[in-house]
């Protein structure tokens, strides 16, 4: 099955948005304290049948301490998490209908390849015949069909990546629990593996729960991301979403690159937005809602691929505008980001695609700058 | 040409030295023993015969001397069933007290390997510390527990279990006793250097995929602790069976252990040749389970853990 094939499928998947859908994961006001340190505060959270989540968040968030409960690797200080209607509280690991694809891959060192496979299926007693079916149909799955005597330290990365991926599904279990699953592989691999485990996903039709510090990872394959600081969440929306309306300065900074321009609200009416910003020399024109009201200090945000760069200023005077000089230009291959030192104090950055092969650039360092943006471009952001 | 100091000819320098340790301390003493084992037992100085001296013999006599070598030492090793029970016996003490000695070893080096990470160094410490004293000493220290005026006697009367004292010195048990105190360190901590690098996360995805705390032991913990248990067994059972201080302190008269018998033959009996066939047949006896415990250790560098 391609990704292309499922693409459409997966664009009208938003159970989360139903309400009589039932959730398949019920975490209600979670806390994990180790000693003094809470490293999961209060958090709710419902997770929908074939979804695919992620947990996202810097290390130390509280991430992996909640997928670790979800296993029941740890225990809950205070509220409940039910999978399937059924509360989890007091049921052991190896009888939770779950099953973890270990950051690490944790693969059994004196067991082969298909031995690691069969673990799972051997400790639920099912026939040898039905077992070796079984672990036959998942090396297919991740290509490992040549590799079924090896041993562990005989495998590549990415290779024993895929076994640890078999060994997790092999029980096809309600809910796979995937602890930084690409961590350890190189860049393009992971790429490419980020695609594998989305097909896959689809084609199982199981809930994939992924616990991820990197971005790019989450938004690539999740259908919602759940962005994590401090043991709570700060927002948990679908990828785009989460890009274009974050709900705080955190979440737009975690995620991506942005402009943050502060100032305070001078007008906020039906949708239109003015602030008072020493940044542009003036105002900045929004549309959009905001809670902020009259001369609360709020920020505008606005991502550099949504701000022009140019060397003339803009005909019409009305439009936002902030002018500066090149500091420094980042040129990535894909796109240059242009850093830009603005006269009234501060940076701002512009990215442009690079279309064309660069022979001369036609904005160079240290040239008069004049950046612009669309009202509609960014986000007024009060926190 | 060649120079010795050159980048090649210092490696090989330095390759050299344990080669040359090998030699002079361990291939030069072990012909003379050797030889001394295929030599005649005399009443003289040194008290056995021929005594080779090249220089002084020339040709036609050093050829008459190899001639009267004998094999006679061997002959009776196998001849003689005090030789072949002392032997037997001597592995059949080792073999169990090294069985009893995992069972003994394998929870402390768990517990400790178990234990919080600001523990480990004290519980380490608290193994090894005994070694601070002389072996000899701590062995003495057992006779004064297990005779029968000793510590163990007057308490267990004190609390009434036994009425008169049992004898436990200069029997076998107190043998086993001496063994297990003295090499428990050999065991434990091979164990625990095992044991202590081992992945928790192995063990949490056995639970994961299904196996009880019990289970993933016995699927992943031990079966990955194997290298350990073996190095432990060896390091316990090769030197307790040539083991001579701790049968002759704790055992008694009926205890026969090769280590006590070759002892005899070299101090009681005054016979060299024989105690070096003794010597020469325990070294082959025991080069079976060293040979195995190299390979164990070879693999284990192999596996790169």
């Amino acid at each position: 099955m391609s990704a292309k094939a499922l693409g459409p499928v997966r664009r009208k998947f938003a159970p989360w948005n139903d309400s009589s859908a039932v959730p398949l994961i019920q975490i209600r006001d979670v806390s994990k304290a180790f000693g003094s340190f809470t490293a999961v505060n209060s958090v709710s959270l419902d997770i929908y049948e074939r979804e695919f989540f992620a947990l996202l968040g810097p290390s130390g968030c509280g991430k992996t301490t909640l997928m670790r409960m979800l296993a029941g690797f740890e225990t809950p200080s205070a509220g409940s998490i039910s999978i399937a209607g059924e509360d989890l509280a007091g049921i052991p690991p190896h009888k939770r209908p779950v099953n973890m694809m270990f950051q690490s891959y944790a693969l059994f060192p004196h067991m082969s390849v298909e031995k690691n496979i069969a673990f799972g299926l051997e400790m639920d007693r099912l026939p040898k015949g039905e077992i070796a079916a079984r672990v036959e149909e998942m090396l297919k799955l991740v290509k490992l069909e040549e590799f079924a005597k090896r041993k562990p330290h005989q495998l590549s990365g990415g290779q024993r990546q895929r076994v640890a991926l078999a060994r997790s599904i092999a029980k096809r279990p309600k809910v796979l629990l995937l602890d930084e699953p690409l961590g350890a592989l190189d860049k393009k691999l992971r790429e490419e593996t980020q695609f594998e485990l989305l097909d896959l996903q689809m084609a199982l039709g199981m809930t994939f729960v992924i616990v991820t510090h990197d971005q790019d990872e989450a938004m690539t394959m999740a259908d919602r991301i759940a962005v994590m600081n401090h043991g709570q969440f700060v927002q948990i929306s679908p990828p785009a979403e989460l890009y274009e309306q974050p709900v705080s300065k955190y979440v737009a900074d975690f995620i991506g690159d942005i402009n943050l321009l502060e100032g305070r609200v001078t007008k906020n009416e039906r949708g239109h937005i003015v602030l008072g910003s020493e940044v542009t020399g003036g105002r900045i024109e929004a549309s959009g809602e905001t809670v902020a009201g009259l001369g609360d200090k709020a920020w505008f945000a606005v991502r550099p691929e949504k701000v022009s760069i140019d060397l003339q200023p803009p005909n019409d005077p009305t439009v936002n505008t902030a002018s500066g000089t090149v500091w420094d230009i980042g040129y990535v291959g894909d796109i240059s980001v242009y850093h830009v030192k603005l006269d009234n104090g501060g940076t701002m950055r512009a990215s442009i695609a690079n279309t064309r092969r660069v022979v001369e650039r036609p904005i160079s360092w240290e040239d008069k700058v004049f950046l612009t943006w669309a009202p509609d471009s960014g986000i007024v952001l009060t926190k | 040409m060649a120079n010795p100091f050159q980048a090649q000819n210092r490696r090989w320098m330095v390759t050299a030295i344990p080669y040359l340790w090998m030699v002079v301390f361990f291939l030069v003493p072990f012909f003379i023993v050797l030889k001394i084992s295929f030599s005649n037992s005399e009443i003289a100085q040194p008290p056995y015969s021929p005594v080779f001296d090249f220089l002084i013999d020339g040709w036609d006599e050093t050829l008459d001397k190899l001639a009267s070598l004998t094999t006679d030492n061997y002959l009776r090793l196998i001849q003689d069933s005090i030789y072949s029970s002392s032997y037997l016996s001597s592995l059949w003490i080792a073999g169990s007290s090294t069985a009893m000695m995992l069972f003994i070893a394998y929870p402390i080096a768990y517990g400790m390997a178990r234990a919080p990470k600001s523990w480990r160094p004290t519980l380490v410490m608290m193994v090894i510390l005994p070694f601070w004293t002389s072996f000899l000493i701590r062995v003495y220290a057992w006779i004064a527990i297990l005779s029968e005026e000793g510590l163990l006697n007057s308490a267990l009367t004190w609390l009434g279990v036994i009425d008169e004292p049992i004898q436990i010195l200069s029997t076998n048990t107190a043998v086993y006793i001496g063994i297990l105190y003295s090499y428990l360190p050999f065991m434990v901590l091979p164990l625990y250097s095992n044991l202590e690098k081992m992945d928790d996360s192995l063990i949490e995805a056995a639970k994961d995929l299904g196996c009880t705390q019990i289970g993933a032991f016995w699927r992943v913990t031990f079966p990955l602790s194997l290298p350990g248990v073996i190095a432990g067994c060896f390091l316990v059972f090769i030197p307790a069976v040539g083991e001579f201080v701790i049968p002759d302190l704790l055992g008694g008269s009926d205890t026969i252990m090769i280590g006590k018998t070759m002892w005899e033959e070299f101090f009681n009996n005054r016979d060299w040749p024989a105690a070096s066939g003794v010597a020469i047949a325990l070294l082959i006896i025991l080069m079976i389970p060293i040979m195995i415990f190299q390979t164990n250790e070879a693999r284990q560098q192999e596996a790169g853990r």
